[in-house]
């Protein structure tokens, strides 16, 4: 605190001592006299900026004023709107914007291309990410560790822990791993997310296909990095009394699946989905009734209405375990549900012991 | 001596087509054209005979011309050629076992072509995102085009059993497409206004109609017995088709669309069956390795050449770019001021 502290000298042309009260004292305004006693208040903010900076008062007041009877001058618009768009787009936005406009004008005219999933690239990294990227970082502000265990080419198949009653990890590994080794993942989703409209649809435009054998293992195949989250509806409806304690993990499909194409499996701790949305209630006979696995209760939802469906801000880690290879075993592998079993109870472990590991070094829920 | 082919639905156009394009194979003697009405159509060297295939005339047919090999291209989609669901399946499904059974008893047959369809892969939500020929629906059409087309392949499959000389090959076609093309597909995009189902965008796969010709001259051309899924590369899903198409569109819930289906069915402009439904919504791949590496066939187009070619012979609709409804119209409009600024300034 080594700058001197500017007190204001005199009353800048306002009746009053120059007190920095808002309204000149009773004293103050019987020295005026004759016009009735009332001063106008000054309807800018109070402050030390509004007094050391002049400047921007005289403009903050060029804004409030009335427009002048003849209209802005079409320069000055021109010149605003060229200052609003370098705000928003950058020093060079013109080619930013043309390459925008390219853009849209692909998008209208349906001139891009999809994959045989449905994978729109162009619309997931232009869009969707961009969409979710911001609650990643700011709300969630996720940590990634590991991330040299994810290859930079070749098919890979991500396993992970599934917890957080709406399956937002998910997305938030997609943003994740976008921007730090620029693959898309490709997610396995429930034959649930295929049937609601709106979601599948979107779904299927971010990368995700069906999780079954034949899809994952031609993606695989393909040489791309998916995601899988074998817990299914059990990990993310699971009771918040129960969170990072992992669910069975499905039948082991998805060890077959890699093993038959021989891509290492990469285990995926998060930790901090489970606290997004505590579960504490279910409604299995509403949820029977709509045809979905539970209807989920948080200490907001649905209290609070649409509110409660902001999630908690917790603090997210991501970690990228060691791969667990499968080239090694032969093509009659994945046909043996011992070893099968064997290697999904491996991956299973883990996890389970990363979780706790990661749980230790937390320092706290929202730290 | 060469080939005698038997062709069945020639008073349909695909049937009608190919059976004048292979009768300009030199490999081949005769071409003999079947159905219960004439043809519209030229069809050139081919000799009509008007016989009906749900009866045992067909039998003395194949006998009598000493036909080798018989291409059925008979199933049809639509009941509104024939009068009604009921005539349709009667045709489709009576119409393949006794042309089957006629082929039985013919010594002389080598080769059954049967032209199937994608369809019969059904079109739900848990559908793999793309469909090897082993993977069997993953839920039964219980009425319409996907029923008939499924007991037909069983009927085949039941020959190919019985007679293990002859060789058979099935395509089973994508939905097929191109500038001339009456399919309730080719219906459906001719509409003025688009319904499709809201919150769905199906992943389509298109053949084009000379793909489809060229498939079936290749099929009986080469010994290669089997199913095949005949498709163009890539899909395109139902958003991209109408923005390419520029015809503009309304999404309706699916029970709404039901029963506008039903109703543009019963005017007569569009086939809207459940299963054309289903497949609007939740879309359907099929996987053409198999087409490539064993049947040794490349199509011509892409399913989105195909789609273009169809596009372009449809004309430009209210949305496409150049007219003045185009969105396209307005961002070029808005990217050429920018250029122009930029090259004044």
């Amino acid at each position: 605190m080594g700058d001197a502290e500017i007190i204001p000298i005199g009353t800048r042309g306002r009746p009053g001592r120059g007190s920095g009260n808002r309204r000149p004292s009773a004293a103050a305004r019987s020295l005026v006299g004759g016009s009735g006693g009332k001063a106008t208040p000054r309807r800018t903010p109070e402050g030390q900026e509004a007094v050391i900076e002049p400047a921007a008062e005289v403009l903050a007041a060029a804004a409030e004023a009335p427009a002048p009877d003849k209209g802005i001058p079409i320069g000055d618009w021109l010149q605003a709107l060229n200052g609003a768009a370098r705000e928003v787009f950058g020093d060079d936005w013109e080619p930013r914007l043309a390459e925008f406009l390219a853009f849209l004008r692909r998008r209208v005219t349906g001139d891009y291309e999809v994959d045989e999933f449905g994978f729109d690239p162009e619309l997931t990294q232009r869009f969707l990410l961009a969409l979710i990227r911001p609650i990643a970082r700011r709300w969630f502000r996720i940590e990634v560790r590991g991330l040299e265990n994810i290859p930079a080419e070749g098919g890979a198949l991500v396993v992970s822990n599934h917890s957080g009653t709406i399956p937002v990890d998910g997305l938030m590994t997609m943003v994740t791993l976008h921007d730090h080794t620029g693959r898309a993942l490709r997610a396995l989703g429930a034959d649930l997310v295929f049937q609601l409209p709106f979601v599948g649809e979107l779904a299927r435009k971010a990368g995700t296909t069906l999780a079954c054998n034949e899809d994952a293992e031609r993606m695989l195949r393909k040489g791309e990095l998916v995601g899988v989250w074998p817990e299914g509806f059990k990990g993310i409806g699971k009771p918040y009394a129960e969170r990072y304690k992992l669910q069975r993990f499905g039948r082991g499909g998805f060890v077959g699946a890699a093993m038959r194409t021989g891509v290492p499996i990469i285990p995926l701790s998060v930790v901090g989905a489970e606290e997004i949305y505590p579960l504490v209630g279910n409604i299995p006979s509403l949820a029977r009734l709509l045809g979905v696995p539970y209807i989920p209760i948080t200490p907001f939802f649905p209290l609070l209405g649409p509110l409660g469906l902001i999630p908690l801000p917790s603090k997210w880690i991501l970690e990228f375990g060691e791969p667990i290879r499968t080239d090694a075993y032969d093509v009659t592998a994945a046909e043996d549900p011992m070893l099968v079993f064997d290697v999904t109870d491996q991956v299973r472990e883990t996890i389970q012991q990363s979780l706790y590991r990661l749980l230790m070094d937390r320092k706290s829920v929202f730290g | 001596m060469g080939r005698v082919v038997l062709v069945t639905g020639v008073s349909r156009d695909l049937a009608r087509q190919f059976a004048k394009n292979i009768a300009d194979d030199p490999a081949v003697d005769r071409v003999i054209g079947v159905d219960i009405v004439p043809p519209r159509g030229d069809i050139g060297a081919v000799s009509f005979v008007r016989a009906d295939i749900r009866t045992p005339v067909i039998a003395k047919i194949i006998v009598k011309e000493d036909v080798d090999t018989v291409v059925h291209m008979s199933v049809i989609a639509t009941p509104g050629d024939v009068g009604g669901r009921a005539t349709m399946k009667e045709l489709n499904v009576i119409g393949t076992m006794q042309l089957l059974a006629a082929c039985q008893r013919a010594p002389g047959l080598r080769h059954l072509v049967v032209k199937s369809t994608s369809t019969v892969y059904g079109a739900t939500s848990r559908d793999p995102a793309m469909f090897t020929e082993e993977m069997a629906p993953r839920r039964l059409a219980r009425s319409g085009y996907a029923t008939d087309a499924f007991e037909v392949e069983g009927y085949v499959r039941g020959f190919a059993r019985r007679r293990p000389d002859v060789r058979v090959t099935m395509i089973r076609a994508a939905n097929v497409i191109g500038p001339s093309v009456q399919s309730p597909t080719s219906q459906y995009f001719r509409l003025p206004v688009i319904p499709r189902v809201l919150g769905f965008d199906p992943r389509l796969q298109f053949l084009h109609h000379d793909d489809l010709m060229a498939v079936l001259g290749h099929a009986v051309r080469t010994d290669v017995h089997g199913t095949f899924n005949v498709a163009g590369d890539g899909v395109i899903l139902l958003s991209q088709a109408l923005r390419r198409l520029g015809r503009p569109s309304v999404p309706l819930p699916g029970f709404a669309l039901g029963s506008l289906g039903s109703t543009l069915g019963k005017a007569g402009l569009v086939d809207f069956s459940p299963e054309q439904q289903r497949f609007l919504t939740f879309g359907r791949g099929v996987d053409t390795t198999r087409m490539r590496e064993v049947l040794g066939f490349e199509p011509r187009y892409t399913t989105a050449g195909a789609f273009a070619d169809f596009a372009d012979a449809l004309g430009p609709g209210l949305h496409s770019p150049g007219r003045l409804a185009s969105p396209d119209t307005v961002l070029s409009g808005v990217s050429d001021m920018l250029v122009g600024r930029s090259d004044r300034g």
